[in-house]
C-alpha cells in the first residue's frame, strides 16, 4: 500500500539530506579510512594503535562479599601510555566493574551502564542488582558484535548476596566464584586455581587477589605498576588505590652535576654595558 | 507479517490502554526470538535512491558509484540503521504471541499517533510521547552522547526537507 511504501522510503533515506539525522555512531568515514589504511600499508607505515589496557584483572567471591583486583598499566602498542590508570570503574554504590581491552571502550561502556542503572534504580526505588548490570552490559556488547572491545569483570553485593560475572567483548557472560580477564589472565588464573577455596575470610581473599595480580604484573608485559583492590561488602566499599606498589621506580645513585669550584678561576674582567633610552612610545590595547 | 498493511485497526480510537504494562513487557524482552526475526535487515537501503525519473539525483545526493552502493562500509551499518525497527518488530511479535493480535494493533495505533507529534521537518523534535511509549525516556545510549544532532554545525535545507515531508519533492 502507499503508506507502507512511504514508510519504506523514509527508512531507506535516513542518511540523505531529506531526513533530520539521528545521533549515534556514524559510518561515513569507514570507506575512506579503509582506503587510507591500504595506502599507508603500501608505503610501509602503520596506522596509530588504540590505547589498550593490556591488563590483569580478576575477582573473587568470599564469605561476606566480593574482592576485585586490577593492575594499573595502560599500553599503546609497545609503549606504556599510562603508568597509573584506574581500571576499577564505578557502576553503582554496591557494584564495581574492572575493564580490560580498549581503554576508551571500557570507560564509555561502564559510564553509560552506570547512568542507565542509576535511572533504573530511581525508577524502581531499590538498590540495583548485579544481574541487572550484567544484562545491560551483555545486551549492549552483543548489539555491537564485538566491535566494542571491552572485556569486563563485574562484581557487587545486592539484596540476594555477592555476585561476580565476567563479560566478554562479544556479549557472552559467565557467573563464577572467581574470574580473571586480560592479557595476564592466565598467570592470575594459575594462582586462583592453586589457592582458591570457598568461603574465605577477607584478609585471605585480599592476599589471594593481590598475589594473582602480582603474578600477572611480573609475568606479562602488558600489565605492570601498582595493584588496585576493591572490597565490596553489604553496605561498605573499600576502594584501595594503590593497595600495593609492586614496582617501585628506582632512585638515582649518582649525579653528573659538578660542584662549584671544580674549575679554578684564573682572571676576571667586568665591562658595564651602558644603554641610553632613544625613544619611548605607548600603544594602548583595544579592549572594546 | 506486515502490520503496516493492516488498515482496519483505525476503527479503534480507544486510549485507555494500560501502556505502562505493555512497556514493562517490552523492556524486558530478552529472549531474542531468532525464529521470529525473518529477514529484518533490508539491504535495499544502500541502493541508489532513485528520483522521480528512475535515476539518481546527482544535485541533491552527489555522485554515485557502484562500489559504494553494493556493500555496506561497515558490518554494523545496516544493523544499526534498522536497530529500533527490529526491536519494535520483535517486541510486537512477542506481544502478539502472549496477549493476542489486539495488543500490538492498539499499541501500534498509539505509536502512529505519537509519531505525528513533531515540529517542522528541519527542527529537532523531542519525541517525548514516542519515547515514553517505547520506554526509552529513562535510558541513555550512544545516540544521546555521540553525534547529537542538536550540536551539529550544519542544518538541513528547510525547503528541501519540508518538500520531502509533504511529498512534493
Amino acid at each position: 500500500s502507499r503508506a507502507s511504501r512511504k514508510r519504506e522510503c523514509r527508512i531507506m533515506a535516513t542518511v540523505s539530506v531529506c531526513q533530520y539525522h539521528r545521533g549515534g555512531f556514524s559510518f561515513e568515514n569507514c570507506k575512506r579510512n579503509a582506503l587510507l589504511e591500504a595506502d599507508i600499508n603500501k608505503l610501509g607505515f602503520s596506522s596509530p594503535a588504540a590505547r589498550k589496557t593490556g591488563t590483569t584483572i580478576c575477582g573473587v567471591v568470599y564469605k561476606d562479599g566480593v574482592v576485585l583486583g586490577a593492575d594499573t598499566r595502560a599500553t599503546e602498542g609497545m609503549v606504556v601510555a599510562d603508568k597509573n590508570c584506574s581500571k576499577i570503574h564505578y557502576i553503582s554504590p554496591n557494584v564495581y566493574c574492572c575493564g580490560a581491552g580498549t581503554a576508551a571502550d571500557t570507560e564509555m561502556t561502564t559510564q553509560i551502564i552506570s547512568s542507565n542503572l542509576e535511572l533504573h534504580s530511581l525508577s524502581t526505588g531499590r538498590l540495583p542488582r548485579v544481574a541487572t548490570a550484567n544484562r545491560m552490559l551483555k545486551q549492549m556488547l552483543f548489539r555491537y558484535q564485538g566491535y566494542i572491545g571491552a572485556a569486563l569483570v563485574l562484581g557487587g553485593v545486592d539484596c540476594t548476596g555477592p555476585h561476580l560475572y565476567s563479560i566478554y567483548p562479544h556479549g557472552s557472560t559467565d557467573k563464577l566464584p572467581y574470574v580473571t580477564m586480560g592479557s595476564g589472565s592466565l598467570a592470575a588464573m594459575a594462582v586462583f586455581e592453586d589457592r582458591y577455596r570457598p568461603n574465605m575470610e577477607e584478609e585471605e581473599a585480599k592476599r589471594l587477589v593481590r598475589d594473582a595480580i602480582a603474578a600477572g604484573i611480573f609475568n606479562d608485559l602488558g600489565s605492570g605498576s601498582n595493584i588496585d583492590l576493591c572490597v565490596i561488602t553489604k553496605g561498605k566499599v573499600d576502594y584501595l588505590r594503590p593497595h600495593d606498589v609492586a614496582n617501585k621506580k628506582g632512585v638515582r645513585t649518582g649525579n653528573y652535576r659538578y660542584k662549584h669550584g671544580t674549575t679554578g678561576v684564573l682572571a676576571k674582567t667586568v665591562t658595564p654595558l651602558n644603554l641610553e633610552v632613544v625613544e619611548e612610545n605607548v600603544q594602548t590595547m583595544d579592549t572594546s | 507479517m506486515d502490520y503496516a498493511a493492516v488498515d482496519y485497526f483505525f476503527i479503534y480510537f480507544s486510549v485507555f490502554i494500560t501502556s505502562q504494562a505493555f512497556c514493562l513487557n517490552i523492556l524486558w524482552n530478552t529472549r531474542g526470538l531468532r525464529s521470529q526475526l525473518k529477514d529484518s535487515v533490508p539491504v535495499t537501503g544502500l541502493c541508489p535512491q532513485a528520483g522521480p525519473y528512475g535515476v539518481q539525483d546527482s544535485l541533491r545526493r552527489g555522485f554515485s558509484s557502484v562500489k559504494n552502493e553494493l556493500l555496506p562500509s561497515h558490518p554494523l551499518e545496516l544493523s544499526e540503521k534498522n536497530f529500533q525497527l527490529n526491536q519494535d518488530k520483535m517486541n510486537f511479535n512477542t506481544l502478539r504471541n502472549i496477549q493476542g493480535l489486539h495488543a500490538p494493533l492498539k499499541l501500534q495505533m498509539e505509536y502512529r499517533a505519537a509519531r505525528q507529534i513533531q515540529r517542522l521537518p528541519f527542527l529537532p523534535s523531542s519525541n517525548l510521547a514516542l519515547d515514553t511509549l517505547r520506554g526509552t525516556d529513562d535510558t541513555i545510549g550512544f545516540e544521546d552522547i555521540l553525534n547529537d544532532p542538536v550540536l551539529s554545525e550544519v542544518m538541513g535545507d528547510p525547503h528541501i526537507m519540508t518538500e520531502y515531508k509533504l511529498g512534493v519533492l
